[in-house]
């Protein structure tokens, strides 16, 4: 173990792990926005879009980011349409992420009781104010742990991004072994990278998942 | 003294700062039924969890057939399998068959042959009407139902001494007589020493050979039962037994 | 001259060694489920106890897989065990070995807290019939404990069976190193081979994992009808 050979990697880590975050963010805002209109689009039970949409969940949350990467970035260019490695990445991560955000929501739309629902019919709302002010707000609150979840998980499939070579975190790490043959020191700034971002997240999503139970059900 | 099954002295209990039960003695005698009254939150319930080791005391003592009792965890598992209990939420074991729940503690813990056990079971269940229900599991059964198999389960031990903790308090009106058939005929038939925490007056009037009233944790009276139902000696059980109004 | 790219499917053993290749990512995770879960009950268990030092270990553990990708577990393993222990085995066993860590730590915390959601009052009337702690956990915590994990074991299966895609990565010949080979082999005569290859191979997963989710979105449905 040699702390120059870290210290010298720290610039190249340092790249990455601003890459990592990035996608990471991008990533999971456009898996919220997916998962939110499909799940929605689900709970109305909207004509033909809502069949649609649930194969997409079902594929998107069976069938492995890697392949889906694979599939998007060497598959798609010879029909045609060619997109950047960081395209099919972020494309990839929405994808795959939008299903198992949707799948989360899903999950509280459904656990909000039938009286709530009955009883905002009983006001006169129509279906857009029914998920407006009803079904958004007490859907959402129920599914932050769900939610949680799938936030950490999304930032840990962007080390999957490494096989399309997309210079984030791990694919960085890969680099740097396959040069200098350091695989201790490389993987140890590798595990402490991911630690540094994964543990405080980690620490606040329970926060907000205690503050959201004590807001709800004041226990 | 020699018939005296069980004997509390001096008890009290602390949750934190609060005390639950004030000084708690009197006893049991072999082949008695003593009732636990009183308005809720008087500690009738946490009294009878605590003869059963469910609920930990420091202060005072309890003995059992003249022997105090040390309330390590490993006395009182031992300890249970002569003081049966069962509880108002029945608590069957989802997982078995009616059989298997009556089965297992007298065949693992006491070690006794399962066809011996098995034919004593049979017996049992049909002493409370539910012979032909032997190999359903819980869910398939009403809360009657359960509480009588609850019963059952118990009494397969051999217990010298039954606590019931409000059995019939989460059962539906008309399924209430049958457990409260049962516990009467054990008294009746076979002498069951018995403590049981109830709020059915009629009953605790048929059945009581002493009350224990109880409030705010503390025994306020302590008097036969027929003479508790008829000429109450404190002020607040005779507030108390007409509001129950029976 | 290109003909139609899907026919590389069909071509001489391809067919065959595609599903070989998906042959070796399946019992490398049935293998790796197999002794994770023995190794996750014991790790749940001994994390209900009151032994407050092996609660905080096994709770790093847990953390550990939490923070890691399974990427990155593959590579420790890769990398780490031949160049540091001197441990050189087949990359198969490797594989399976970050499995079984990682499903272990998983597992221990779906055991957990499926004991813990046993309700009280069961234990009190395990208890009142004179069970021994050992009895309780083994005639009642358990059974129901097991029934209410089921539906999250299985998720976990799906989730091991996805991360296999990884097993390329450390050079395994799994279905997709298969793929990544008939598709260069056929580059010049089928120039959209790689589609239909990647096309089936992404198919094929969905074959394998969708019942099994299914399954598991079927029993969970069960559940909170009783």
């Amino acid at each position: 173990m040699s702390w120059d050979v870290i210290q010298q990697s720290l610039p190249e880590f340092a790249k990455g792990f601003r890459l990592t975050l990035w996608l990471s963010l991008i990533g999971i805002i456009g898996s919220v926005i997916v998962g939110i209109i499909t799940s929605l689009v689900r709970y109305f039970r909207v004509p033909v879009i809502s069949k649609i949409l649930g194969a997409y969940v079902e594929i998107g949350r069976n069938t492995p980011l890697l392949i889906q990467l694979f599939f998007l970035y060497y598959g798609f260019p010879v029909m045609g349409l060619k997109l950047s490695a960081e395209a099919s990445g972020i494309i990839g991560l929405i994808f795959l992420g939008g299903a198992y955000m949707a799948e989360g929501f899903s999950g509280g739309f459904n656990g909000i009781s039938q009286a709530q629902i009955n009883a905002g019919e009983a006001l006169g709302m129509n279906r857009w104010q029914l998920a407006r002010y009803v079904v958004l707000p007490q859907g959402l609150t129920l599914s932050v742990p769900a939610f949680s979840a799938n936030v950490i998980f999304l930032i840990k499939e962007t080390s999957i991004f490494s096989v399309i070579a997309i210079p984030e975190l791990t694919n960085t790490a890969l680099d740097l072994i396959g040069m200098y043959y350091r695989s201790n020191e490389y993987l140890l700034v590798l595990v402490i990278a991911y630690a540094i971002i994964l543990i405080p997240l980690i620490l606040l999503l329970d926060w907000l998942e205690r503050r959201v139970r004590y807001g709800s059900f004041g226990d | 003294m020699a018939d005296e099954i069980l004997k509390v002295e001096h008890l009290n209990k602390f949750y934190g700062d609060w005390q639950a039960l004030h000084d708690i003695s009197f006893d049991l005698k072999k082949g008695e039924v003593v009732t636990l009254l009183g308005p809720s939150g008087s500690g009738k319930s946490t009294l009878i969890r605590t003869l059963n080791g469910l609920e930990p005391f420091k202060d005072g003592t309890i003995s059992f057939k003249g022997q105090a009792i040390d309330p390590t965890i490993k006395n009182w598992q031992a300890l249970r399998q002569e003081i049966g209990m069962v509880f108002q939420s029945y608590d069957l074991f989802p997982n078995l068959t009616v059989l298997d729940n009556i089965l297992l503690a007298p065949t693992k813990v006491q070690k006794r042959p399962r066809e011996e056990v098995k034919k004593e079971a049979l017996e049992l269940l049909e002493r409370v009407h539910l012979a032909d229900q032997v190999d359903s599991y819980p869910r398939q059964l009403s809360g009657g139902q359960k509480q009588r198999i609850a019963i059952v389960r118990a009494l397969a031990m051999h217990p010298e001494v039954m606590l019931f903790d409000e059995v019939t308090a989460s059962l539906d009106p008309e399924m209430v007589r049958g457990v409260l058939e049962i516990i009467k005929e054990l008294s009746d038939r076979d002498h069951m020493t018995m403590i049981i925490v109830t709020h059915e007056m009629n009953f605790a009037a048929k059945i009581a050979d002493k009350v224990l009233f109880l409030e705010d944790g503390r025994i306020l009276e302590q008097t036969p039962g027929k003479q508790f139902f008829a000429h109450p000696q404190t002020e607040r059980a005779q507030e108390f037994l007409s509001s129950m109004d029976f | 001259m290109a003909h139609s790219g899907i026919s590389v499917l069909f071509e001489g053993t391809n067919f065959v060694r595609l599903l070989g290749g998906l042959w070796t990512a399946v019992w490398i995770a049935a293998l790796s489920l197999v002794f994770g879960l023995i190794l996750g009950t014991i790790f749940g268990l001994l994390r209900t106890m009151r032994n407050r030092l092996i609660r905080f270990i096994l709770l790093l553990y847990l953390e550990f897989f939490r923070i890691v990708p399974t990427i990155v577990l593959l590579f420790l393993v890769y990398y780490i065990l031949p160049r540091q222990f001197n441990i050189n085995m087949p990359a198969t066993w490797m594989a399976v070995l970050a499995f079984t860590l990682w499903v272990a730590a998983e597992f221990s915390d779906i055991v957990r807290g499926a004991i813990e959601s046993v309700p009280q009052h069961q234990r009190e009337s395990g208890l009142a019939l004179g069970l021994t702690q050992w009895q309780l956990f083994r005639y009642v915590l358990l059974p129901q404990a097991f029934r209410l994990e089921l539906p999250a074991t299985i998720n976990l299966a799906t989730r091991v069976i996805k991360t296999t895609s990884l097993l390329m990565t450390i050079s395994i010949m799994d279905v997709i190193n298969v793929g990544q080979q008939i598709v260069e082999a056929n580059n010049q005569s089928h120039p959209t081979g790689v589609f239909w290859v990647y096309g089936l191979i992404f198919i094929l997963y969905f074959i394998v994992d969708y019942p099994l989710s299914v399954w598991a979105k079927h029993l969970t449905a069960k559940q909170k009808e009783i």
